[in-house]
């Protein structure tokens, strides 16, 4: 299931946020700290895993303390469903 | 006598209960703050900045959050009669590396007396301290603690200013902006609170609520210190809550029944299209007056669908206002929106793009509309200049040109820049617009400036950036930003020369591994690199870029090459 999660994510954030469709995110590739996703992508991404997983999620918990790579956030939509 | 410290001195004899700010922070109750409390907290600074040797006109880098801290150490700064600076504080994305270059290039233009930070900071700040280095001091922010007892000579050193001094520096970001500190005196700040006061017909009744940072001109004059020395409620939030809580400022305009607030062009279309619906459950925005669109290109569509939004939340219509503003004048040049609502000027596509002159549209025509950006506020002039420096007649476009009785001193220990920007006494923007019914309309820019979100970003901090990733050009790159509609600010994009060979097209450049690990490189140097996230980099093959006769990158041309090569497909 996670890897399914995280391959929704990357496809998202390459084509959406980054709007490089072909670009891969590894799975413990840094989002925040890299800059590859940052502040204002954060709240779409949010948007984003509350439509697609119908999960709660806040976009305050969106930061680098919650979650820095796909496979982290995968785990965190993980527990919620 | 017109200098912070009188006005500060008489909050506090005449109103020292009256609340100075309200602060909103994170997953804490609100914190309210009255003069006295204001006064108590500065003087505690103050006198740290004393004690340190630090006197009268020394220049004081603050690199600290939104919170308690800056406010008083802010004010505390103006009380000892030095010259205080707010330096963005380093965010997760930045990387220290570069930040460390921006202190340190800000330390040696603007050569301080005295750094003011957190105990967790301190490391990062020295490193930047070179062994020769101006700074006598840093200060630790929870060192110094409120003073119990005020007695006059906290104000002595204030008082001692005259309304021509230097009060404050205010810079933009990047390596090039923090080179570039506009110094503003004590009258022309004054000066400028009284015009725009007017011009917002402001009074005791209203409430200025704000987001924005405290280190840029909207945050620093409109949402901190208009309405403090006004004695005109403040209610301030962290720009780092709003981003990532955009609700957060309709709330507190709730709360408060907030009258005034001031929003870059992008965050109307932001507010639309990312607040939940469930976030706004018992918003009211009946109170707001005047939600001043300023900072960035505005466009009548997102007043539109930040309307069509919040309507039902109380929001209305005469309440989306406009402003020009820039550090240089202190803050506001017009103001529009306040005593009749912003003029919409449709004008003919057609004559403006190639004639450069706004007539207006006839029913037929294909038209666009323009926000006005509202009339001069008292003691601002405004003026359109052709290249000559010479003005054009109403609706023709040229550079506008600004004079005033609220004009910065000058960038500071910068004369060089100083003889550049001014002609025959006008400050010449570097903005293109026109003039119609004695309101101003502005149209771009003549600079190769990039402003995103409200932020100015210099070109070439990004293309030096760029220029140092291994496979690129030195020099052979550009950054440039174009509009985007859904966002309602500019999308950085940056074009690097790669060497490939001749058989290489330009779609192979894209996929292949080699120069995707290029593209990303620079994406993620620029991001960490500068205020911005870059959304788009095109690597190109020697040649492409065009270049001006003296064989520097051209960034307008290659910006309309582009655009062009993007709208062809």
């Amino acid at each position: 299931m996670n890897t399914e999660i995280i391959e929704t994510l990357s496809t998202f954030i390459a084509s959406q946020i980054l709007k490089q469709p072909k670009r891969v995110i590894l799975p413990d590739e840094p989002l925040i700290s890299n800059g590859l996703v940052d502040s204002f992508s954060l709240v779409d991404l949010s948007l984003f895993i509350e439509k697609t997983y119908k999960v709660y999620i806040d976009n305050t918990e969106l930061n680098r303390e919650t979650f820095d790579s796909l496979s982290q956030l995968a785990d965190l939509i993980q527990s919620r469903l | 006598m017109n200098t912070f410290a009188h006005r500060l001195l008489e909050l506090y004899q005449s109103e020292p209960e009256a609340i100075a700010l309200h602060l909103l922070l994170n997953q804490e109750p609100d914190k309210s703050i009255t003069y006295s409390e204001l006064i108590h907290g500065a003087a505690g600074y103050a006198n740290a900045l004393k004690n340190s040797g630090i006197k009268m006109g020394d220049v004081v880098i603050l690199i600290l959050q939104h919170g308690e801290d800056l406010v008083y150490a802010f004010f505390g700064a103006i009380l000892n009669g030095s010259i205080p600076a707010i330096m963005p504080f380093l965010t997760e994305k930045l990387s220290p590396e570069q930040y460390r270059q921006s202190l340190i290039s800000l330390f040696e233009i603007t050569a301080p007396s005295a750094v003011i930070t957190y105990p967790e900071f301190i490391q990062e700040a020295r490193r930047a301290i070179k062994p020769d280095s101006s700074v006598r001091a840093v200060l630790i922010s929870n060192q110094t603690k409120p003073q119990s007892e005020i007695t006059s000579s906290y104000f002595e050193n204030g008082l001692k200013r005259s309304p021509q001094d230097i009060v404050l520096l205010q810079h933009s970001s990047g390596t090039t902006g923090l080179q570039k500190g506009v110094a503003l005196s004590h009258a022309a700040v004054f000066n400028q609170i009284n015009s725009y006061s007017r011009a917002l017909n402001l009074n005791p009744s209203d409430v200025v609520v704000s987001w924005l940072p405290l280190y840029h001109d909207m945050g620093l004059i409109a949402g901190f210190i208009m309405p403090i020395l006004s004695r005109v409620p403040l209610v301030l939030l962290s720009p780092f809550d709003w981003v990532r809580a955009p609700q957060k400022l309709f709330h507190a305009v709730t709360k408060y029944r907030g009258t005034l607030s001031w929003l870059p062009n992008f965050a109307y279309n932001f507010c639309t299209q990312k607040i939940r619906e469930r976030d706004l459950d018992g918003v009211d925005l009946s109170s707001w007056r005047a939600v001043n669109n300023c900072s960035e290109p505005m466009y009548w569509k997102s007043h539109q669908m930040f309307f069509d939004r919040f309507t039902v939340y109380g929001l209305q219509s005469t309440a989306l206002t406009t402003c020009y503003a820039m550090a240089e004048n202190v803050f506001a040049v017009s103001q529009g929106g306040i005593f009749k609502p912003v003029t919409v000027d449709r004008i003919n596509q057609h004559s403006f793009l190639v004639d450069h002159i706004a007539h207006p549209a006839k029913k037929s025509d294909n038209f666009i509309n323009m926000l006005s950006a509202g009339s001069p506020i008292d003691n601002t002039s405004v003026r359109v200049l052709n290249q000559r420096h010479i003005e054009v007649p109403d609706r023709h476009l040229g550079e506008i040109a600004i004079s005033s009785d609220c004009m910065l001193t000058g960038y500071y220990n910068r004369p060089d820049l100083n003889k550049l920007v001014f002609h025959d006494g006008w400050y010449l923007t570097g903005d293109l617009g026109y003039v119609a019914d004695h309101e101003i309309y502005v149209t771009g820019r003549k600079k190769d400036l990039i402003i995103v979100g409200g932020k100015n970003i210099y070109p070439q901090d990004l293309e030096n950036l760029a220029s140092d990733v291994h496979g690129v050009h030195p020099g052979r790159v550009v950054a440039f930003g174009v509009p985007n509609d859904s966002t309602g600010t500019e999308d950085v994009v940056i074009i690097a020369e790669v060497d490939v060979d001749d058989e290489i097209d330009d779609l192979e450049i894209e996929s292949s591994p080699e120069y995707v690990q290029i593209s990303d490189e620079i994406r993620t140097r620029v991001t960490r690199g500068s205020d911005i996230a870059l959304r788009y980099v095109r690597l190109v093959k020697r040649g492409w870029l065009l270049k001006t006769s003296s064989g520097k990158v051209a960034r307008s041309a290659n910006r309309e090459r582009y655009l062009t090569e993007l709208n062809t497909g």
